[in-house]
């Protein structure tokens, strides 16, 4: 029977009364057994067949649908005693206080009454939410002492989690509580934005249970053969037996006081059935202890059924492993491992010319790769290959078959790191398979991805038609990705080791002989040698600027100042003494030092210049050959760091520590200026603010010349130095915490004030404004820091987490919120903004209809660029 | 503070929803209502041309079609 298929016009929302449920069920449990000896379903008990099967050979006796066709069918249990549904329970107890308990109506006057209606009625037409008149009329009506209708003088209504109500003492049953409700006139019930045709709330008492069908609870076989039950069919049990004996004892005369105990019992087992996380019940166990899994559990939170079975997506041809460095691919490429590459498969039409390849791969097998997986033969049937059918399989290949291919290096495939940000967290990446179980990438896409090596996982998905691996390669090559939207440059470049590799090659004028100059260039693209630099002992020398130059396009012309440059008031151009200057001209490094403003990420000058002059590709040449140029120059020096490149000389540490003494006195004199009431405050300050802002000026000038000094005395051949003014790594702040002194701790942007009454800690005088009492640290982390500044330390250190923890949070939500505003905006042809309806949001997109991933910095143009071009003027920028 | 709102003509409006191949209805609004719109008296279903400065653009246009409320 197949179902036809049907438009949804509407739902309708409320609660199911008894007679719906009587009505919508097939049957009436009333056996709290299942299946009989013979294992067959028994009539009226909770397996019974007309609720629908799951066995296979069996058929619905209710519809006649087999296992899968079926639906299921509800069927109910008959209550002896009324129960509370505890999901209403606070409505309940809302409904209690605000209705009178004699004559069922709602406590509040009748124009008032009348006005609140209206302005539910006004709302609800208007399709706007009256849930605020609501709560004010529970709030308004729960004030009364007495019936404006009856003058019944109104109790007030204790409530019990989870499903217990006490009037005055006395417990109020559910028995009452419906008889109540049932009393309460429907235009009462309307407003409480309730709908009386739909949701009478005596509804909220239960006394039919609806079962659900066997479908949504089915039992597994255990391989001994043994039933196993799902968790909502014990629970039903457990209701339809207690029922049982609530009915023989009352039948029976039982006293009152095991009547309520078995009312109680009946109570806490529907609640279960419904909701086994309510507060103030213990929840129902297995027998093994543990907790049974209720109808709410399965609804709610991120694994329930809306957030994890709706919503969620599952993908096939996709892969997730570790993730490792590998500087020697390419940035375009991704290394895959075997192990995965056999896994997934790339479909291939055969035709008459891939015929022979297509045979190469079905003969290879599942196992030897490159292989193949699955065969379409010509009759349309999937068949598996296996090592037994292989040659048989591969012998009947013919135009028309569709063979499953394995993964091999050059096919295109997404590659993702979640959270997916921006669009660079999705990229396409040539495979290059490989051994080992990790995938490996080019540490220069580290940024877009935001990744790292710490046991990041990354996934993979191999694409499957023509159309997607267009797509992927016009639109999603890493190569394509180079300059982000977000400000028009390069957001991969060089990272880490390329950046203090690339400082160390070009800086100054380091000369190789012939040997080491191709040795440094052999992983690259062009291993010619320009015309030597010079002759030294009759033997010819090539500089490190030279062979960088090697790698730039010719005709390249550039100009710009490096991340050294100081700013001297008069620029000494190309004869500045740090080498600051770079001036490249014809594809050639004349002067200047390549940093982290030539090739960096999201800085790279002479990178961004080569992807906008010369195209991606080039670009993705340049950056490969950089890269692998600067990884070798660093190795060949052998670049490390160690404890003892923090050290100083002792007289270096003399100097620091007369500094910080010095220091030390300023500020007791300017707390003496300030007890002595000599200190005048600053504009716009208390003489209190004054005093420490110009304490925290005295101590952060004290660091920064405690800073320099050791800068000094390290000297710009420590790899530490280096790392700091080439841009690859740390910065010389990092450097003088290790080396000189770790300076003012701060929380909330003052030094430390909170602690005892008066002082920050009990080994300090009350009222005590001096250096180390509130937070200063004068040892540097090389030193080891004393007790009282670990401690001070540790403060400042947990306020920077928990300002990083609060604010990903809050950056994450409200991304997310703008980009839910803005995702059904649309660029049109004409240049302006419109949302899906056709209306104009925006008239130019940004103002100036620029797209930013293909501006300049944000610029449209890049005049000096343009002056230079046409004019071969330099023009610095 | 606030930008020069300029009401546009019969002929000014035809040409721009032309330009932009629209109707009124696809226009951002504004309404009656807005201190601007009094100061310039611009009646419902008038169309006022928006100019602001921009940091990108230096100027930059818009136009808002002037609605009941």
């Amino acid at each position: 029977m197949m179902a036809s298929t049907k438009r949804i016009k509407r739902i309708k929302f409320g609660l199911l009364s008894p007679q719906e449920i009587r009505k919508m069920g097939v049957t009436k449990i009333i056996t709290a057994d299942t299946y009989d000896d013979d294992g067959y379903p028994i009539e009226m008990g909770l397996m019974d067949p007309r609720l629908g099967v799951i066995d296979p050979g069996l058929r619905c006796k209710t519809c006649g649908g087999r296992p899968g066709e079926c639906p299921g069918h509800f069927c109910r249990i008959e209550l002896v005693a009324p129960v509370i549904h505890v999901g209403f329970a606070k409505l309940v107890r809302k409904i209690l206080r605000a209705t009178c308990r004699k004559c069922g109506r709602l406590l509040l006057e009748e124009p008032v009454k009348k006005s609140y209606l209206d302005q539910i009625k006004l709302l609800n037409k208007l399709g706007q939410p009256y849930d605020e008149i609501v709560k004010n009329v529970f709030k308004d009506a729960i004030k009364a002492s007495s019936c404006p209708y009856c003058e019944e003088t109104q109790m007030d209504i204790k409530f019990e989690q989870p499903t217990s109500y006490i009037e005055d003492g006395h417990k109020l049953m559910p028995a009452d509580i419906r008889d109540r409700f049932e009393r309460i006139p429907d235009e009462d019930i309307e407003v409480f934005g309730m709908d009386p045709k739909n949701a009478r709330p005596e509804w909220m008492i239960l006394r039919v249970l609806p079962v659900p069908p066997v479908t949504t609870r089915p039992s597994i076989t255990l391989e001994s053969g043994q039933r196993s039950e799902d968790d909502l069919t014990h629970k039903l049990v457990d209701i339809i037996r207690i029922n049982q004996r609530f009915q023989e004892n009352r039948e029976a005369g039982a006293p009152q006081l095991i009547i309520e105990d078995l009312w109680e019992l009946l109570q806490y087992h529907v609640t279960t059935f419904l909701d086994n996380e309510v507060s103030g019940v213990p929840p129902a166990r297995h027998r093994s202890g543990r907790p049974l899994k209720s109808l709410s559990q399965r609804l709610k939170g991120k694994e329930g059924r809306f957030r994890g079975s709706l919503s969620g997506k599952r993908v096939n041809f996709s892969a997730r492993t570790v993730i490792s460095p590998d500087p020697n691919l390419s940035i375009s490429e991704i290394g895959v491992p075997i192990q995965i590459a056999k896994e997934l498969t790339i479909p291939m039409n055969v035709n008459s010319s891939n015929l022979e390849e297509c045979k190469k791969y079905v003969l290879g097998g599942p196992n030897n790769y490159p292989g193949a997986n699955y065969v379409r033969r010509l009759d349309g049937r999937r068949v598996k290959v296996i090592d037994e059918n292989k040659a048989e399989l591969s012998e009947m290949l013919a135009p028309g078959c569709k063979i499953d291919r394995q993964l091999k290096d050059g096919d295109l495939v997404l590659f993702n790191r979640q959270p997916s940000l921006h669009r660079m967290s999705i990229m396409a990446h040539k495979v290059k398979v490989m051994p080992y179980k990790t995938f490996r990438i080019n540490p220069s896409v580290c940024p877009p991805y935001n990744a790292d090596f710490d046991g990041d996982e990354m996934n993979l998905h191999v694409l499957q038609t023509e159309e997607a691996r267009a797509e992927a390669k016009i639109l999603m090559k890493v190569e394509e990705n180079l300059l982000s939207p977000r400000f028009g440059g390069p957001i991969i470049g060089g990272i880490h080791d390329h950046i203090s590799g690339m400082f160390l090659l070009t800086r100054g004028n380091v000369t190789f002989d012939k040997y080491n100059a191709l040795e440094l260039l052999k992983k690259s693209d062009s291993v010619d040698l320009p015309d030597p630099a010079g002759y030294e002992s009759d033997k010819p020398y090539w500089t490190g600027k030279q062979i960088f130059s090697q790698l730039l396009p010719s005709g390249l012309n550039l100009t710009y100042r490096s991340k050294m440059c100081d700013n001297c008031e008069i620029c000494q151009k190309e004869e500045c003494k740090k080498d600051a200057y770079v001036v490249i001209q014809d594809g050639t490094l004349l002067c200047g030092t390549v940093d982290e403003i030539g090739i960096g990420a999201f800085a790279g000058k002479i990178l961004d210049r080569i992807i906008k002059e010369y195209g991606a590709v080039e670009a993705r040449k340049f950056l490969d050959n950089a890269t692998r140029l600067s990884i070798r120059m660093i190795t060949r020096i052998g670049f490390s760091f160690g404890i003892d490149d923090e050290d100083i000389p002792s007289d270096a540490k003399e100097q620091i520590h007369d500094i910080i003494l010095n220091a030390e006195n300023g500020v007791k004199r300017l707390i003496e200026a300030y007890e002595a009431g000599d200190l005048d405050p600053l504009p716009g300050r208390t003489i209190d603010e004054t005093v420490e802002l110009k304490i925290m000026q005295e101590l952060g000038k004290a660091r920064n010349q405690a800073g320099d000094i050791a800068g000094y005395h390290l000297g710009v051949d420590n790899s530490a130095v280096v790392m700091a003014i080439s841009g690859a790594r740390g910065s010389m702040l990092n450097l003088t915490q290790m080396a000189a002194c770790v300076g003012q701790q701060s929380v909330r942007g003052e030094r430390i004030q909170r602690g005892y009454m008066g002082r920050t800690l009990p080994h300090f005088y009350k009222g005590d404004l001096g250096a180390d009492a509130h937070g200063f640290v004068k040892s540097s982390y090389k030193k080891g820091l004393s007790p009282i500044e670990f401690f001070f330390h540790a403060m400042g250190g947990r306020e920077g987490l928990v300002d990083t923890a609060v604010r990903t949070s809050q950056s994450g939500y409200l991304q997310r919120r703008l980009i839910n505003a803005l995702q059904d905006l649309e660029v049109k042809y004409d240049g302006t903004v419109r949302e899906t309806r056709g209306q104009i949001v925006q008239f130019v997109y940004g103002d100036d209809g620029v797209d930013p991933s293909k501006s300049d910095y944000g610029k449209s143009v890049n005049v000096r660029r343009i002056i230079q071009k046409v004019t071969g003027e330099v023009v610095e920028g | 503070m606030v930008p020069e709102h300029i009401l546009l003509t019969e002929d000014e409006i035809k040409t721009l929803l032309e330009k932009y191949y629209i109707t009124k209805g696809q226009l951002p609004k504004i309404k009656t209502s807005d201190p601007v719109c009094k100061e310039i008296n611009a009646q419902a279903g008038d169309v006022v041309k928006v100019v602001r400065d921009s940091l990108i653009a230096g100027k930059a246009l818009s136009y808002r079609l002037v609605i009941e409320g």
